[in-house]
């Protein structure tokens, strides 16, 4: 991609995130907002997803239990230890990631369908812990009362409260920039490129000199963190948490959102959640019938672009060129005539 | 002695590939490692880089013992393996292929820009196609940015394994060449090939491997007159 493209791609960005903040002042229902918080939330869930399915190719279906992890110690910490919400939210991430560390070691050894299979076990047994711990975690009925954030006080702003469903989603919309920040920053640099070598080819990976087990496990680590960060604060959004946080349904779908958007690229996971999300509000009038056109579309599309939407975007820009370069074609065209 | 092996034994599973293997490799010198298909010159590369380990026997790397040692710390002592069959990370560029194959001193950006510099002087098509992902160039392209990989972490022995195999004669030619010079910037090469006629040609000594057991060694251009290799490899 020449400069010129990379302007362009630069204002895209920009006029997307002004849309991105000018929601809140459009759109009044808080209904439409609810859904975009939660969208925001689960795109953070599915980035995170993405850094070790996407980038490091490693096919990990754990992700539902450090959502979990996350969602239960921001519970815990906060209607239990009295703790404030935003040095919960960060401890809950911790405890996620050592979690990630400790049980990668292990799991990290295996290989292809077998960590599918051995990270799918953690993430049941996470749901399970949780559903049957009932002194700590409260059993199937879960915790409820789990406070808001507490309002911040910015220097020169005054405090900031999060009662309204539009502070809660400037927060959920800074937590998904932050994350991909991280994550642009994290892949662009040489350690995000060996996490592409283990992807692209393991053996080679070793043969040049990575360590490959110490990267999948840092993925695994940095994922973990993310997943739990998005779960913490999701738990406070809903006032409660449920074993409902751990279950498959919910991992399965960060891993569809993802697939469809574009595993390994940024925009892949946020391209997804979105776009997923918006196809079932709308097919929501078709009742179990949505299911139907879900997965139908779901198929067309593997066929179709099996890099998902970013993917099939990308080849069409090639094939096309950027907007930019064929307006000056046509200005070279018209300035001959 | 830059590189010597004692006594090697490799098995896979229960099978013993290579038997009682000892060789040398000496500082400076380009060696050939000539057999045919399935006479064990990848596994014997394989253990000698740290990616299967060896049954038995020593291999010695700069006087050390690293027969022990994992592959991502043999490369790190300079001793670099170009894997057979053009191995790459087909969906990234040319460019982050060859930054990959510094990873190891990806810390001396200076070395490893020069290095860079090198390689695209030895295959100046590889700077042509940087931007483009490594899985769609073509055979002998992939075969360049291989050795150019290998290259980039500056190693002290390049073990180069059958980097012709399944190409052009006019790429044969141009591998070559690189090859002499990579030997003139200072690297030790060790060349496994089943075109012996090229090995030998461009190798000071080598080495026949037959069924996982050195059976002849000696002066290349001894070699080349043997009536053993001149009927199994040179086809007359």
């Amino acid at each position: 991609m020449g400069a010129s493209g990379l302007i362009l791609r630069k204002c895209m960005y920009l006029f997307l995130l002004l849309i991105a903040v000018l929601v809140p002042q459009v759109v009044t229902s808080r209904y439409i907002l609810q859904i975009l918080i939660i969208c925001y939330i689960f795109a953070v869930a599915t980035s995170s997803l993405n850094l070790l399915l996407g980038y490091t190719g490693q096919v990990s279906l754990a992700h539902a239990g450090f959502f979990a992890i996350g969602a239960y110690g921001v519970a815990i910490m906060t209607t239990r230890s009295g703790l404030n919400f935003w040095w919960a939210l960060l401890l809950a991430a911790a405890v996620s990631a050592l979690v990630g560390f400790l049980v990668g070691i292990p799991m990290l050894r295996t290989r292809g369908s077998y960590f599918a299979i051995a990270s799918l076990c953690f993430g049941v047994i996470v749901g399970i812990v949780a559903g049957s711990w009932s002194s700590f975690t409260g059993g199937y009925l879960g915790i409820l009362g789990v406070p808001l954030p507490p309002p911040l006080n910015l220097p020169g702003m005054g405090a900031l409260g999060f009662q309204s469903k539009a502070a809660q989603y400037y927060l959920a919309l800074a937590l998904l920039l932050l994350t991909l920040f991280v994550m642009h920053r994290l892949v662009n640099s040489p350690l995000g490129l060996s996490f592409m070598a283990v992807r692209n080819n393991e053996l080679l990976a070793g043969a040049v000199g990575i360590n490959t087990f110490a990267v999948k496990l840092l993925s695994f680590t940095v994922a973990s963190f993310f997943a739990g960060l998005a779960g913490g604060l999701y738990a406070s959004f809903m006032r409660t948490v449920s074993p409902e946080v751990a279950s498959i349904h919910l991992m399965f779908n960060w891993v569809v959102y993802l697939l469809l958007g574009g595993a390994g690229t940024l925009a892949g996971p946020v391209v997804g959640t979105l776009a997923i999300t918006a196809l079932t509000e709308v097919t929501q009038s078709f009742k179990d019938y949505s299911l139907l056109v879900f997965g139908a579309l779901l198929v067309v599309a593997m066929i179709y672009c099996p890099r998902g939407l970013v993917g099939a975007w990308e080849a069409m820009q090639r094939r096309l060129g950027t907007p930019l370069k064929r307006f000056r074609q046509v200005g070279v065209r018209d300035a001959k005539g | 002695m830059l590189l010597r092996l004692r006594g090697v034994h490799v098995s896979i599973g229960e099978i013993t590939i290579i038997h009682d293997v000892s060789l040398e490799v000496r500082k400076g010198e380009v060696v050939a490692l000539l057999g045919s298909n399935g006479a064990g010159k990848t596994t014997l590369f394989k253990a000698i880089a740290g990616v299967i380990k060896p049954s038995r026997g020593a291999i010695e790397f700069e006087g050390e013992e690293i027969q022990h040692l994992p592959a991502d710390k043999v490369v790190q002592r300079g001793l670099v393996l170009c894997p057979e069959g053009r191995q790459l990370f087909p969906q990234l560029s040319v460019y982050k292929n060859l930054l990959l194959g510094a990873y190891v001193r990806r810390k001396e950006k200076k070395k490893v820009e020069q290095t860079l510099e090198w390689v695209y002087a030895l295959f100046p098509i590889l700077r042509e196609r940087r931007e483009q992902p490594a899985g769609t160039l073509s055979g002998g392209e992939q075969q360049m940015l291989a050795i150019g990989r290998a290259l980039m972490s500056g190693p002290k022995v390049l073990l180069l394994d059958e980097p012709t195999m399944g190409l052009a004669p006019l790429v044969v030619a141009r591998i070559a060449e690189v090859i002499k010079e990579i030997s003139k910037a200072g690297t030790t090469v060790f060349l496994s090939e089943q075109n012996a006629h090229m090995a030998l040609k461009i190798t000071e000594r080598g080495y026949v491997l037959e069924n996982g057991r050195v059976v002849l060694e000696g002066p290349s251009a001894r070699l080349i007159e043997d009536p053993v290799v001149k009927r199994a490899y040179l086809g007359v």
